[in-house]
């Protein structure tokens, strides 16, 4: 039984129509017999059938089209050709392998020569994670590159940037926790380590502060009102112009002023963690605006989305302790700041006035300060300017 | 034992010592014997080694470089001189299709050593059609090598270790080198040919030039060290196959590379070598790779034009600077 | 110019005359297994057949000694079988093994053979003769009196390289046998509808070669005259040109539709079919009986046979090997 199929007529032949039988089934037909016309692109073509015997049948009909290989036709073979005589030598090339079994084409894929030599170089870093790493002022070399055969990338700049912001992946935050309690610590251990702090205290009366804020707040809508933590701050911050040296900074030995003042707040995060963001200069802006800022910098800090800048820039810090109902702080200065305020709760405790006890509200406010800078007498006058700014709310 | 000589009497002095030595070799080409050479390179080699050996052809460029490819195959050793390479186009058929290709299309039973040398470049005004570098299209065919020899040393060593290669050897010598002055040691070892030479070593650029602009790019070197910038130039010597680890190597010194080619910039062999340098020495690039080609028009004529659309001395010197000023 | 016909040629004795038509039936038989393997997608790309054409072929083949050197085209599966090259190497070639004799890089257009100074095979119209002049030259230089054969279609002679190569090896007497297989036609296009002049044979002789025409289906008057011819150019006579006279019964290759000729054309010249003919008059000169017939079909029928089997089971060449052989050692 032979099997006739549809014949590749062409180098770019895929399917043929055939278009008519030549032969009917139980035709006899020899080898080199036009057994039927087949469409092509090109033309018709007739088409030769190789083996010689009898039709049994037909698989297609007039009028299909059907792939090369298709199969056209079944064809009884005539017995097999009588065995070669003997003394014909057949022609056998040397080293004549197996039985014949369909061969697979090979695989397209070609065998490349290594095109590339990967060469020890320099730090791998694409040039355009250079120049981003450049302008960010990041070293490139303390970078991990994660592309190819270890390149820094200008993702993985990116991502430094970020870091540096502390803006990290919420999948990050646990991670990023212990990160910072080990920066913390660090800090904390080489501030107590570096710093000879003093501490001062002083009692400050907040009568006069927390009427003008109920006043203020009455005309205020209520997601407007102030707390009397701004007026704290702001307190600060003015009396920072006159103790200036307390707004310096601590670095290779020497002190520099700093002509802003950017008071860093002290804000604990949820899941424990401190962070002490500044709010730019805030000498300059009004309870209101401290308000808004404030407002907007404790969401952000707790949010994990602070701009660099603003854990950058603080030129003070002050940390406030009243909700969890301590009275009294001494803190431990952020290096390389020279000076901490610390305040605690706001109470009311018997108070004298021209000999008289009478109750106020009363806070107490510490200073704990860099002795390299300056002296108890410098850190007093300034405590005392807290104190008096806070008796002029109106004025701050 | 070193000898005076110019570039043209170097390839005269090499084709010499080849027919002397090996009985195979014969020269072939337009006017190679009773004139001598259409650039005087075979002057009085008809007179010492007889019409045999040194066979002016008809101007036939298929016929003969293909009669080339045959009587390699037979074991002749033609060198066969196709006048420039404005003419070869007459021939490309031979060349890609049977030279290049003999040696695998026959499953390796045949290899095909015949060296065709071929004069090329403009500068001369010799207009559109007398003015080409096509050595970066040769390059581009496997199974054939091309060479650039740009000094004198170079005219003489490459064409003897040419013949010692068993696959089609093409040498182009550019028009303008000629007259080239040099030293030849005509008892020195047979040349490398697969091998760039570094010309002059500096370490805030590396230029990269081959035949015809070498000169060019140590004047423009000598310029910049002027300024205080030190160049690294390369003269590649041959195209295929290219030595890259000499570009790397210098690249990884530099970080800057220009490449000159006077060829047209589009589709230049400079590209192909910019694209190498890129693949292979990014990260220690600190500027991207600049080329210096010629313009893209058919070469004019006039004097004035002709200078404004070739490489220029200038223009390497302010491309080396732009890459140093432009990235720091 | 006169063209050697068969009413010249008294007779031939009963094993040569065996052995011609043996070369020749191997040739066709050889030639419709290819169009069947291609049919059935074993060969691929192009495939030209010499079907028709087995006369001039196998005619002048008997002119050439084991030192000559043959240049063929991409019609050349006859030039090589004639020459000797095994039809198990050829087909497996053509089924793109590496036991083909191109090791599979070739194809049908490619044959290669430096054992038996194969020169291929070239797919380029006109590009061997170039190549068939080298070799020649090669063999004056080294004073060796052997014979270049170079086959050649009439499509050939439109190219520059015909001329070129004609005027060279006239020019320079060199030892080319060039042998134009005048089918009439250049792929689709008639002889009368590219040549001004369309005497090949003539065009030859104003180059200043000796040429003959010759009636391409007769086995005997090619013989004849190509023996003639190699004589005279292995005795450093310069070259000689032979137009073969001839006709291919399919098309110019597999992917032809075959539109330009008509079928009348095509019946009248089968009907001077070469191998027919050559059948006709040994059986005529009583030098081929019924049984010799059978047997000799019946022999090639396993020769071919054989050549699909050795084909089909033979491997494939790595694909690693890729770029094996584009350069690399001295052969020749």
């Amino acid at each position: 039984m032979a099997e006739f199929l549809m014949p590749q007529l062409g180098a770019d032949m895929t399917a043929g129509k055939l278009l008519r039988w030549r032969k009917n089934i139980g035709d006899r037909i020899l080898r080199g017999d036009i057994i039927a016309d087949v469409e092509t692109d090109k033309a018709d073509i007739e088409i030769e059938v190789f083996t010689s015997g009898v039709i049994e049948r037909f698989l297609v009909q007039p009028g299909e089209k059907v792939p090369v290989g298709t199969l056209l036709a079944i064809i009884q073979e005539d017995g097999k050709p009588a065995v070669a005589e003997p003394g014909h030598i057949p022609l056998v090339a040397p080293g004549l392998p197996q039985p014949v079994t369909p061969t697979l084409l090979p695989p397209v894929i070609a065998a490349r020569p290594p095109l590339m030599e990967r060469r020890p170089g320099r730090q791998r870093i694409s040039p355009a994670a250079r120049t981003l790493a450049a302008n960010l002022g990041i070293d490139p070399g303390s970078l991990a590159g994660t592309g190819p055969e270890g390149r820094v990338t200008l993702e993985d700049v990116q991502r430094a940037e970020q870091a540096n912001a502390a803006k990290p992946m919420p999948e990050l935050v646990l991670d990023r926790q212990a990160r910072m309690r080990q920066v913390i610590a660090a800090a904390m251990a080489r501030s107590k380590r570096e710093i000879p702090h003093y501490y001062l205290s002083t009692t400050i009366d907040m009568s006069r502060a927390m009427t003008w804020l109920t006043q203020e707040n009455l005309k205020r809508s209520v997601e407007d009102r102030l707390v009397y933590g701004v007026l704290l701050l702001k307190a600060v911050a003015l009396a920072l112009h006159e103790v200036p040296e307390l707004n310096s900074v601590w670095i290779d030995g020497k002190a520099t002023q700093n002509s802003d003042v950017h008071v860093g707040v002290a804000v604990s995060l949820r899941g424990g963690g401190l962070v002490a963001p500044a709010l730019h200069h805030t000498d300059r802006l009004s309870p209101g605006e401290l308000m808004k800022n404030f407002r907007d910098l404790i969401q952000r800090a707790r949010a994990g989305s602070l701009r660099s800048s603003e854990l950058s820039d603080p030129t003070v810090t002050v940390t406030s302790l009243g909700e969890q109902g301590v009275e009294t702080v001494f803190g431990i200065i952020y290096p390389p700041q020279v000076a901490l305020v610390g305040f605690g709760r706001v109470v009311e405790r018997p108070w004298s006035v021209a000999g008289q006890i009478v109750s106020r509200p009363v806070i107490v406010a510490t200073l704990s300060a860099d002795h390299r800078v300056s002296d108890g007498h410098r850190g007093g006058l300034f405590l005392a300017a807290v104190d008096r700014k806070l008796q002029e709310p109106e004025s701050l | 034992m070193l000898t005076q000589m110019t570039y043209r009497e170097a390839v005269r002095a090499a084709l010499r010592q080849a027919l002397r030595s090996d009985p195979r070799v014969f020269l072939m080409g337009e006017d190679v014997g009773r004139y001598g050479g259409a650039f005087a390179v075979s002057h009085g080699l008809l007179a010492e080694f007889g019409p045999e050996r040194i066979r002016d052809t008809p101007l036939s460029e298929s016929v003969f470089v293909g009669a080339g490819i045959g009587a390699a195959l037979g074991g002749a050793r033609p060198i066969v001189e196709i006048m420039t390479v404005n003419f070869s186009m007459l021939a490309m058929d031979q060349i890609l299709n049977n030279a290049a290709t003999l040696r695998h299309m026959s499953g390796g039973q045949f290899n095909v050593p015949l060296v065709v040398r071929v004069a090329t470049g403009g500068g001369r005004q010799m207009a559109a059609q007398h003015s080409h570098s096509l050595e970066g299209w040769y390059a581009h065919i496997p199974g054939i090598q091309v060479l650039t020899p740009a000094t004198v040393a170079d005219a003489y060593g490459m064409l003897l270790a040419a013949l010692r290669e068993p696959d089609p050897v093409f040498i182009f010598e550019h028009a303008t080198l000629y007259p080239l002055e040099g030293e030849v040691d005509e008892t020195a070892e047979p040349v490398e040919i697969r091998r760039a030479a570094v010309r002059r070593s500096g370490s805030d650029v590396t230029l990269v030039t081959y035949g015809g602009t070498l000169g060019k790019t140590m004047q423009a070197a000598d310029l910049l060290a002027q300024d205080g910038i030190e160049a690294d130039v390369i003269d590649l010597r041959t195209l295929r196959p290219l030595d890259r680890s000499t570009i790397l190597d210098s690249i990884s010194k530099t970080h800057r590379a220009v490449l000159v080619d006077e060829a047209w910039r589009t589709g230049s062999f400079a590209a192909e070598i910019s694209a190498q340098i890129m693949e292979n020495a990014f990260d220690d690039l600190d500027a991207p790779v600049a080329r210096v080609c010629s313009a893209e028009v058919p070469m004019p004529y006039a004097k004035h034009l002709e200078t404004a659309a070739l490489p220029k001395v200038e223009e390497i010197v302010s491309a080396a600077q732009e890459l140093i000023s432009r990235h720091g | 110019m006169a063209t050697t016909s068969i009413s010249e040629r008294t007779t031939v004795d009963r094993e040569h005359g065996l052995f011609l038509l043996r070369e020749m039936l191997r040739i066709r038989r050889f030639e419709e297994k290819a169009a069947e393997m291609y049919s059935l997608q074993k060969i691929h790309g192009f495939l030209h057949l010499y079907i028709g054409e087995e006369a001039t072929g196998v005619g002048t083949m008997q002119a050439f000694r084991p030192e000559d050197a043959i240049v063929a085209t991409y019609r050349e599966h006859g030039h090589a079988l004639a020459r000797g090259l095994p039809s198990t190497v050829l087909m497996a070639e053509m089924f793109g093994k590496a036991t083909g004799c191109s090791h599979g890089h070739g194809g049908s257009m490619h044959f290669f053979d430096v054992s038996r100074r194969f020169y291929g095979g070239y797919a380029i119209v006109g590009g061997g003769l170039p190549i068939a002049v080298g070799l020649a030259l090669a063999d004056k230089l080294q004073n060796k009196q052997r014979v270049t054969a170079c086959y050649f279609g009439d499509g050939a002679v439109a190219e520059g390289e015909f001329h070129e190569s004609l005027n060279l090896a006239a020019l320079w007497k060199l030892p080319v046998l060039f042998l134009c297989e005048n089918n009439l036609y250049a792929m689709g296009t008639a002889l009368v509808r590219h040549q001004a002049q369309t005497d090949i044979a003539l065009k030859a002789a104003s180059y200043g070669l000796a040429s003959q025409a010759v009636d391409g289906m007769d086995v005997l008057a090619v013989e004849a005259a190509a023996k003639q011819a190699a004589d005279a150019v292995r005795n450093g006579n310069g070259p000689v040109l032979l137009e073969l006279r001839t006709y291919r019964f399919r098309a110019h290759s597999m992917s032809d539709p075959d539109l330009y000729r008509s079928k009348e054309e095509i019946e009248e010249w089968k009907k001077r079919d070469p191998i027919s003919l050559f059948e006709s008059r040994l059986r005529e000169w009583r030098l081929l009986t019924e049984v010799d017939g059978t047997r000799l079909e019946r022999e090639v029928a396993a020769e071919i046979d054989e050549a699909v089997r050795f084909a089909e089971a033979s491997p494939f060449e790595p694909v690693e090997e890729l770029l094996k052989d584009v350069s690399g050692p001295l052969k020749c």
